[in-house]
């Protein structure tokens, strides 16, 4: 005898198998990253491992040597290069951001939305923009010139457009954000009454920040640095406009490989070796750290 | 040795209200607690006793008067130069560190040495029985060993004085009651004074040596717990410690020790015990507690005896409690302990609308002055 329930029913299946529902919960997330990471993912991984035809073009036909080629000390130096100015855009970020998360976290509740609002504030500009209106501060007829040599501070301009400390300044500045919102994070979650026990027990302030708000914000310098590191080494456009193109990072590499020298495999497999690198990097400071998942998420 | 453990000389303390006036927190308190003692700062919330138990531990500064501690007037001394230390209510146990970290720390920034700091921290966690729980960290212990830990970290620095507040105010009631008998044992243990902030007053009754009542920034009697609980000096304690019954009249007579009130609704008064500040003609509080009051079957015909009528009763096991009538919708609540072991029920229930008289012993009743 046939009943109604016997027929196929997607809702019934959904009803009777969980395994079946935890599948269709994920399922958008799923392909989502399947359309968006991963598949480009692997068409760039396979992309690595093809040639370059004579007229820029794809030949299909297995290479490893674009990887052999990233070993040149020409490369290598750019790459060290990269790894140096990432560190270095960390670390200052760091320094500058965690002062500055601080006292946002510290200030009475009321400010904090609208000091982080400000710290936001810039985004709502062009980044070209905002690089363009670095360039005319540091130029050498530009802002910060004009005042020091009216003040008196020096007599000849400073040179510093166009050179690596115009390319930190600029990388520094567009991921200072990055850090900040981490840092701010993880200092607003500490009770004030750890504080106070912490004084309560002897600990004068120094003390009570270096082993108490200091080792406590730890996650939130991880995340910062992640956050900062990772896109740092890509970065081409403060290289190319702060730095005149005169200083070549793993990203301006990828770009100028990609748009420029039209060797696409050759870019795919300097963009695999930088992600590669990253991940490495990441996991390892992680770890160290002590904090796994945790931070990633 | 002074005369005092801690003293707070008049001390009041204000706060800016964010819409720029200002509230008192703690209105003119006067407190002198002896050494070695318990005491007990009770009150409901927001009442300052969370306030001046921050003052003692220099979070925060009077705006006038004084704090002593230990013969030396703090001023603005910071928290990490008074001889206090405190149990936080949240514990604030450092969550990155270990029991055994949490414990020493207080000791590594006296700059103990290292041997030292492991034999000490040993003992306090022995003292709280968390022998063996120095590696854990505090997110995997319960919230009862996370208050032992607090209380470990706070006195291996062997305070002159511990400042506690509402420790126990996050555990269920069963642990409540383990670590209220264990804290007044580890309190005679190492004699260290105590004072302790709670709003629960079963826990200071049980607890203290000593114990100041607060309300509205303001101290209104400090006793020990029987003259708390038997002699209330004002209707604000006798109602917040424990339960009572009150009637209101007007004092007739004053005579020695006691006081006569007339209550407009009864034909005869009322003599009860006389409360301080008393005077004829003035508006009373009449306090009775319901354990005190005896109720009968039978006509009694006596001073202070009432004729009610049974409004409810209910059977807790060890008590019956009653709730009467008095007329006029003064109801009265009355426990009877149950001395019995009768299976009959109609010895611990009386009928709905029962006739019955209930005395009010003089020497129980207490006249207060009206608030």
């Amino acid at each position: 005898m046939e009943t109604p329930s016997r027929r196929f029913s997607l809702t019934r299946l959904l009803r009777e198998n969980s395994s079946l529902q935890g599948l269709a919960l994920v399922s958008p997330t799923a392909i989502y990253l399947l359309l968006f990471v991963v598949l480009p993912m692997v068409l760039i991984a396979g992309l690595s491992f093809l040639t370059r035809g004579s007229y820029g073009n794809i030949v299909y036909q297995v290479n490893y040597s674009n990887y052999a080629r990233l070993l040149d000390p020409l490369y290598l130096r750019i790459l060290v290069y990269s790894l140096g100015v990432g560190a270095a855009t960390t670390v200052l970020t760091i320094l500058i951001g965690y002062p500055l998360a601080y006292f946002i976290a510290r200030a009475p509740a009321r400010q904090r939305s609208l000091l982080l609002f400000l710290i936001l504030l810039p985004f709502w500009t062009n980044f070209i923009i905002r690089i363009y209106a670095w360039i005319m501060i540091l130029r050498t007829e530009g802002f910060l010139n004009t005042i020091l040599l009216n003040l008196g501070v020096i007599q000849v301009p400073l040179n510093i457009l166009y050179t690596p400390t115009a390319v930190l300044i600029g990388m520094v500045y567009e991921f200072l954000p990055f850090m900040v919102l981490p840092l701010y994070t993880s200092l607003e979650k500490i009770e004030n009454a750890q504080l106070e026990a912490a004084a309560d027990l002897g600990a004068r302030p120094f003390r009570a920040f270096l082993r108490i708000t200091l080792p406590l914000s730890v996650p939130g310098m991880i995340a910062g640095s992640i956050l900062v590191f990772i896109p740092a080494m890509g970065m081409f456009v403060v290289p190319d406009l702060m730095g005149g193109a005169k200083t070549m990072l793993v990203g301006n590499l990828i770009r100028n490989q990609f748009l420029t020298a039209r060797n696409w495999p050759f870019g795919a497999a300097a963009a695999m070796l930088l992600m590669i690198l990253t991940l490495v990097f990441t996991l390892y400071y992680t770890r160290k750290a002590g904090f796994g998942e945790e931070v990633l998420i | 040795m002074t005369d005092f453990a801690v003293e707070l000389q008049d001390v009041v303390k204000r706060f800016p209200t964010p819409e720029g006036g200002e509230v008192t927190a703690v209105d003119h308190v006067n407190l002198q607690i002896q050494h070695g003692e318990f005491f007990s700062l009770l009150g409901p919330s927001g009442c300052g006793k969370t306030t001046s138990l921050r003052m003692i531990a220099g979070f925060e500064w009077p705006t006038e008067g004084k704090i002593v501690i230990d013969g030396k007037e703090m001023g603005r001394t910071p928290p990490y130069l008074r001889p206090v230390n405190m149990v936080f209510q949240s514990y604030a146990l450092f969550q990155h560190m270990s029991v055994f970290q949490n414990v020493a720390f207080g000791l590594e920034m006296e700059k103990a040495h290292k041997a030292e700091i492991s034999r000490r921290v040993s003992e306090a966690l022995e003292m709280v029985k968390l022998t063996g729980m120095d590696r854990r960290k505090p997110k995997q212990l319960s919230g009862g060993q996370q208050q032992r830990v607090a209380l470990a970290r706070a006195l291996v620095k062997r305070p002159a004085v511990l400042l506690l507040d509402e420790p126990l105010g996050a555990l269920d009631l069963k642990l409540r009651k383990e670590m209220q008998l264990e804290l007044k044992a580890l309190q005679d243990q190492v004699g260290i004074t105590f004072v302790y902030v709670t709003h629960d007053q079963e826990e200071a009754l049980t607890m203290s040596d000593r114990i100041a009542v607060m309300s509205a920034g303001k101290v209104l009697q400090i006793g020990m717990p029987v003259e708390i609980y038997e002699r209330p000096n004002c209707r604000f304690v006798a109602d917040f410690i424990g339960e009572t019954n009150f009637l209101s009249g007007t004092v007739k007579a004053l005579k020695g020790e006691m006081a006569t009130v007339s209550v407009p609704q009864f034909k005869s008064e009322i003599v009860g015990m006389a409360g301080k500040g008393l005077s004829v003609g003035q508006q009373a509080a009449i306090s009775i507690r319901p354990e005190k009051i005896r109720i009968s079957e039978k006509e009694v015909k006596d001073r202070n005896c009432f004729t009610a009528r049974v409004v409810d009763t209910a059977y807790i096991g060890s008590d019956t409690r009653v709730i009467v009538d008095l007329g006029h919708d003064n109801r009265m609540n009355i426990w009877e302990q149950n001395t019995t072991s009768a299976t009959d029920p109609s010895v611990y229930y009386y009928q709905q609308n029962q006739r019955v008289w209930v005395t009010l012993i003089p020497e129980n009743t207490l006249v207060l002055p009206e608030d």
